[in-house]
Formats: structure tokens, C-alpha cells, sequence
């Protein structure tokens, strides 16, 4: 049934029609509004059997996920930013031990400096831990795929992170188009653990493996995931049959077909992305959208496919690897090996700065000129900058960085000055 | 595309008053996508929010750059915020006070905008009336209803009867539907100045 509902909302209700048995989470903005919509439906009985369960932080929520997990139940459990980095030791765990555990990434700023706004750097930072990472695009999409996940998750026992941009989704209210029980229940078959403690038949798990068979077991891990390029077109396949509506995938595209630029991004700024497109496709230009929904495992030959053809590549992604670079661009850039095609590198949207459907058409006219540096911050403020580093040069103890900045731009500037405001 | 910006304080239902509205437009079958600004809030801090409606689908994730309508909750922000950022001369803009533009100490803008898109809303005082506490959000959206016709009064009242259930939905209900009244009468005022 179509709703108007916060995608936070939305998510909740959806993970509670595929059944978890356990829920853990530890609050932190921007998630909290899905894990308390999640533990009032477990109090109220919407939501039974299931426990939830109060922990006393991030590492305890996953650690408790990990253990319910192996128990043979379904668990599921959401995270931001911080939260995710303090349980990192048992996220990489999950993934290690095979458990299919399915967490929501409501995308949030690192710090420091302590940021509670939207970009990719949680995601970034645990993007070699083994999970199947998902971007969605819309909150229709977000709750769409929490029910692909379980089953993604399950049928190859790995775990599963559902990235949707926070805030910007988590809080934003659109319309929805719910999934009724009967669907979800015909699509997700009940869990039937791989591995399970259980006291009549003991096994162990997590047992020490050493140089003998180490790299045996990762390997197996990440051939796992390359099972799941496979099986993650074939899910989305039947979830559009059941549902009639098309979501996940390995990618998406827009305009494609006889595009000359193709714009490449994750999660919700695809949006506003395609706005922009619309408008430099009215003014003539050739240009395309492609949306990486699975950033792992990384679709490299469906992404190869749909951008060879394209003269220019223009990545946008909201997080970079300090000291190197855009991560999603250097993914495409292997992808891209042995074309002609040009990687255009776009880092946007930090710690929440807005991108702007005005400052994208510009970025995209730049590119048209072929004038796009290979690394680009999208609306960086020079003169800020400058105006620190000299700070820097001019004296050793110069203080804190960011405070300098902050003090900075409060600041009244000189009249004519050429400054960004 | 219809673009609606919201200013008031922690509080005050300022978000609230953003997702009744789209609930609103989205029960007479239009497109909607309701936000707050993002930020820690705090009771009494400036606070912002949208409400974009729309006949197709609304896919754009940035924030309302240019509002056709400018929802103001609370004068007391008039020096301490730019309320009226990116308003087009023909946008809408009502605000919740028994005072005039001129007593405000904004008469000049209001010469600056088409008079009958600039109108007030006694929100508070019809909700202290109403509903015995100072929450001006649901009175300020049937005061919207009358000034842009984007949404009608009947939807407001669903959209306010859904998120407030029982005898607090049915009291802002009644607030909003005075505040429709009074501002169509001011409207009607507005037109007959101006013709």
C-alpha cells in the first residue's frame, strides 16, 4: 500500500515483515528513529517472536548479533558513523564467521571534527570487511532492500548492509509503497542456518585457523561474494515479479543509451543528479546516470559494459580516501582499464554540504568542455583554506584546525574581496 | 513544482508541520517529499523545514533553494534569520502574528511582494484557544490552505486528524479551520485593495 512515511519508518516496518528474531542497536543519530520504531513494534507485539535487545553499546550490538546469529535466528541491527567504527572488531567478524546478519547504515560523517551530517566514510571505512554493502536511491528502494538482504544474506550466509543516506533519507517523508506480509513472508523463506550452536550437537565456531588455512578461508569468503554478482540480479528479478516493482540490482542506469558522459554515484544524490541531467540533456548534451547499488561486492564487468561506451566518466561520491583519493572512482578506474574513457573524479556532499542540482549543472558544463580536473571538490572553499595554511606557515602553534576555520568564516571579510561567503 | 519552507524553533512543530503538509498533498494524490534541516535540535534553537509537492515524481534531495512559500512560525526570528532567502516577489509568505506587517517592522518588505500572497495568521492565539498550548503548526497549515490553494483545507484536515488521533486531532483540526477562515476573509480583503 502506497503511505506517506519517514523512511526511517518505512524501513522499520519493512525489516519487522521479514521476521528478525533478534534486533540489538545501540542509538545514534542518524539511525535512531528506525531502531526505536523497531523496538516499539517488538514491545506492542507487532513484531513476535522477537527479542530485542537493550545493549550497552555498538560493539555489544553486533556482538549480540553475531551470537544470536549463530544461534540459528534472524538478526538485524542498525548503525552510524561512529557507532559503526566501535564495533568494527565484530563487524569484520560477522562477515569472517559467515553469519548472515543484516544491518541498516544510515550514512554519517566520520569524526573528527564531530560531524552528525550525511557522506560515505562509514561506509568507505568498512568496505573491505567482507559485508555486501547496498546502496538505495530513494526510501522505497531502502526498504526494498532489507527484504532482498535477508535473502541475499541467508542464501549465501553473508552478511548485509543496507547504506541509506542519513538523514536525507532517514528523515526525509515521501511517499512508500509497502510490502504487505504475505509477500514478504512467499519471497523470504524461513532462516535455515548453515552453522548453528546447539547444545545437542556442539560445534565450535570462531576456532583459531592458522598460516595452513587462513587464506583458504578468505578466499572462500570472497568467493562468496562473487557468488552474489550473480544471485543479486536473480533476486531482484523475483522480488519485481513478486512485487511488480523494480529495485536492487547491481547497478541502475539513466540515459545511457547514447551517452558521451556518464555521471556515476551511490545512494540518494543519484536524485538530484538526474535533475540535473534532464536539464544539460534539454541543452543537447549526451549525458547519462549510472547508479552503483552493490559497491560490494563490486559489479566490475556490468559496470564495464554499461560505461565503455562513454567518452568521460564523472564519479561523484561522498567520501575519499585522505592522502589518495575518490575509493568508488578508483573501483571504476580498474573497471575502466584498457578503455578510452576518461575517470573524472568528483568528491561532494561532506559532512552534509548540500549538492545542489545548480552546482552539478555547472560541474557537468565543465566536463562538457573537457575542462574537469581528475580530482575535483565540488563547492570547496579555497580562500578558507589558504587563509590556514598560512595561519600554519606563520606560526607553529597555530592552534586547532578546524576551530581556525570556524572563527574564520565568522569573520568579516574585507568589502570586495573575492571570497566565497 | 511547489516548494514550501517552514521556519520556527525547537518545539514548535516546525517539522511536524512540514510531514502534515505532505501527507496532506499526498492524500489528494499528488507527489510530496517533507525534510527538515539537518542539525542537532534544541528546544527554542532556529529551525527549518520543506515540503516540496508536485505532479510527478520528486526526486531532487537538495534543500529548497527557492520556496514559492515561506511558513513563518515564530517573528521573533525576523532579525536573526534570513526568512526570506530565495522567495521569488510573487512567492507566498504568512506568518503566524496578530500584528500587522508595519508593527513587525517589515513593512517595506511587504511592499516588496504581492500583497494578498502576503498575509498573517493569529496561529498561537487559535491554538491556545483551540488546543490550550502554544503550538501554532496545525493552524498555520489551514492559514497555507486558504493562502495557496496547493492544498485544500479538507486534506489538511486528514493530514492533522492522522498524526494527532482523538480529541488533540479533532482541537487542531478546529484551529486549522479557523485559521483557513480568517485568512481566506484577509485574502478576500487583499483582492478588493488591489482591484
Amino acid at each position: 500500500m502506497l503511505r506517506q512515511i519517514e523512511g526511517s519508518r518505512a524501513v522499520a516496518e519493512t525489516v519487522a515483515l521479514c521476521r528478525p528474531e533478534v534486533v540489538c542497536a545501540y542509538p545514534i543519530s542518524p539511525q535512531t528513529h528506525i531502531i526505536e520504531a523497531v523496538g516499539v513494534m517488538v514491545k506492542s507485539g507487532e513484531l513476535a517472536p522477537c527479542e530485542f535487545i537493550n545493549v550497552e553499546s555498538e560493539f555489544a550490538a553486533m556482538s549480540v548479533a553475531i551470537g544470536a546469529s549463530a544461534a540459528g535466528a534472524r538478526a538485524y541491527t542498525a548503525t552510524s558513523s561512529q557507532g559503526l567504527l566501535f564495533m568494527m572488531e565484530a563487524v569484520y567478524n560477522a562477515a569472517g564467521l559467515g553469519l548472515p546478519i543484516v544491518m541498516t547504515l544510515a550514512n554519517r560523517a566520520i569524526g573528527a571534527p564531530i560531524n552528525i551530517w550525511n557522506d560515505h566514510s562509514d561506509a568507505m571505512a568498512v568496505r573491505d570487511a567482507g559485508w555486501i554493502q547496498l546502496f538505495a536511491e530513494t526510501n522505497q528502494e531502502a526498504a526494498d532492500l532489507h527484504v532482498q538482504a535477508f535473502r541475499l544474506a541467508e542464501e549465501l550466509s553473508v552478511p548485509v548492509m543496507v547504506c541509506m543516506d542519513g538523514f536525507i533519507l532517514t528523515h526525509a517523508v515521501e511517499g512508500v509503497d509497502m510490502l504487505d506480509q504475505s509477500t514478504v513472508d512467499a519471497f523470504l523463506p524461513p532462516y535455515e542456518p548453515r552453522q548453528v550452536l546447539d547444545p545437542d550437537s556442539p560445534v565450535s565456531i570462531g576456532a583459531m585457523v592458522g598460516p595452513e588455512a587462513f587464506e583458504e578461508v578468505r578466499y572462500l569468503a570472497h568467493l562468496r561474494q562473487l557468488d552474489a554478482l550473480d544471485r543479486i540480479p536473480v533476486i531482484a528479478a523475483a522480488f519485481e515479479e513478486a512485487t511488480g516493482r523494480r529495485s536492487g540490482g547491481l547497478l541502475s542506469t539513466y540515459r545511457t543509451d547514447d551517452a558521451e558522459t556518464i555521471v556515476v554515484a551511490l545512494g540518494s544524490v543519484l536524485g538530484t543528479i538526474k535533475d540535473a541531467v534532464d536539464i544539460r540533456r534539454e541543452a543537447g548534451e549526451r549525458i547519462g546516470v549510472v547508479g552503483i547499488t552493490s559497491f560490494r561486492p563490486f559489479p566490475f564487468q556490468a559496470v564495464r559494459d554499461v560505461l565503455c561506451g562513454a567518452r568521460q566518466v564523472v564519479v561523484i561520491e561522498k567520501a575519499f580516501s585522505i592522502g589518495f583519493g575518490g575509493v568508488l572512482a578508483t573501483d571504476l578506474s580498474l573497471a575502466l582499464h584498457g578503455t578510452d574513457c576518461t575517470l573524472r573524479s568528483v568528491v561532494a556532499g561532506l559532512g552534509g554540504r548540500s549538492i545542489t542540482r545548480l552546482a552539478l549543472e555547472d560541474l557537468f558544463a565543465t566536463a562538457a568542455r573537457g575542462q574537469l580536473e581528475a580530482l575535483t571538490f565540488l563547492d570547496l572553499d579555497h580562500g578558507v583554506v589558504e587563509r590556514e595554511r598560512e595561519r600554519m606557515m606563520a606560526t607553529r602553534r597555530s592552534g586547532p584546525s578546524a576551530e581556525n576555520i570556524l572563527r574564520d568564516l565568522k569573520a568579516p571579510r574585507r568589502v570586495g574581496a573575492k571570497e566565497k561567503s | 513544482m511547489f516548494q514550501v519552507r517552514i521556519h520556527g524553533r525547537g518545539g514548535q512543530g516546525v517539522v511536524t508541520a512540514a510531514e502534515m503538509l505532505s501527507v496532506a498533498a499526498f492524500a489528494e494524490g499528488r507527489h510530496a517529499q517533507a525534510f527538515p534541516s539537518f542539525g542537532s535540535e534544541r528546544t527554542g534553537a532556529p529551525v527549518v523545514s520543506y515540503c516540496r509537492i508536485d505532479d510527478r515524481e520528486i526526486r531532487t534531495r537538495e534543500p529548497v533553494m527557492v520556496p514559492d512559500c515561506v511558513i513563518i512560525q515564530d517573528v521573533t526570528l525576523i532579525n536573526q534569520v534570513d526568512l526570506f532567502s530565495g522567495l521569488a516577489p510573487d512567492g507566498y509568505v504568512l506568518v503566524n502574528t496578530s500584528r500587522s506587517f508595519d508593527e513587525l517592522g517589515i513593512g517595506d518588505l511587504f511592499n516588496q511582494f504581492h500583497h494578498d500572497h502576503l498575509l498573517t495568521c493569529p496561529a498561537t492565539e487559535l491554538a491556545l484557544e483551540h488546543v490550550g498550548r502554544p503550538l501554532p503548526n496545525a493552524a498555520l497549515l489551514g492559514g497555507f490552505a486558504a493562502l495557496t490553494h496547493q492544498v485544500t483545507i479538507g486534506a489538511i484536515d486528514t493530514a492533522i486528524r492522522e498524526r494527532f488521533l482523538g480529541v488533540v486531532g479533532e482541537r487542531n483540526a478546529a484551529a486549522a479551520a479557523e485559521a483557513y477562515k480568517i485568512v481566506m476573509q484577509e485574502e478576500e480583503t487583499a483582492d478588493a485593495a488591489t482591484n
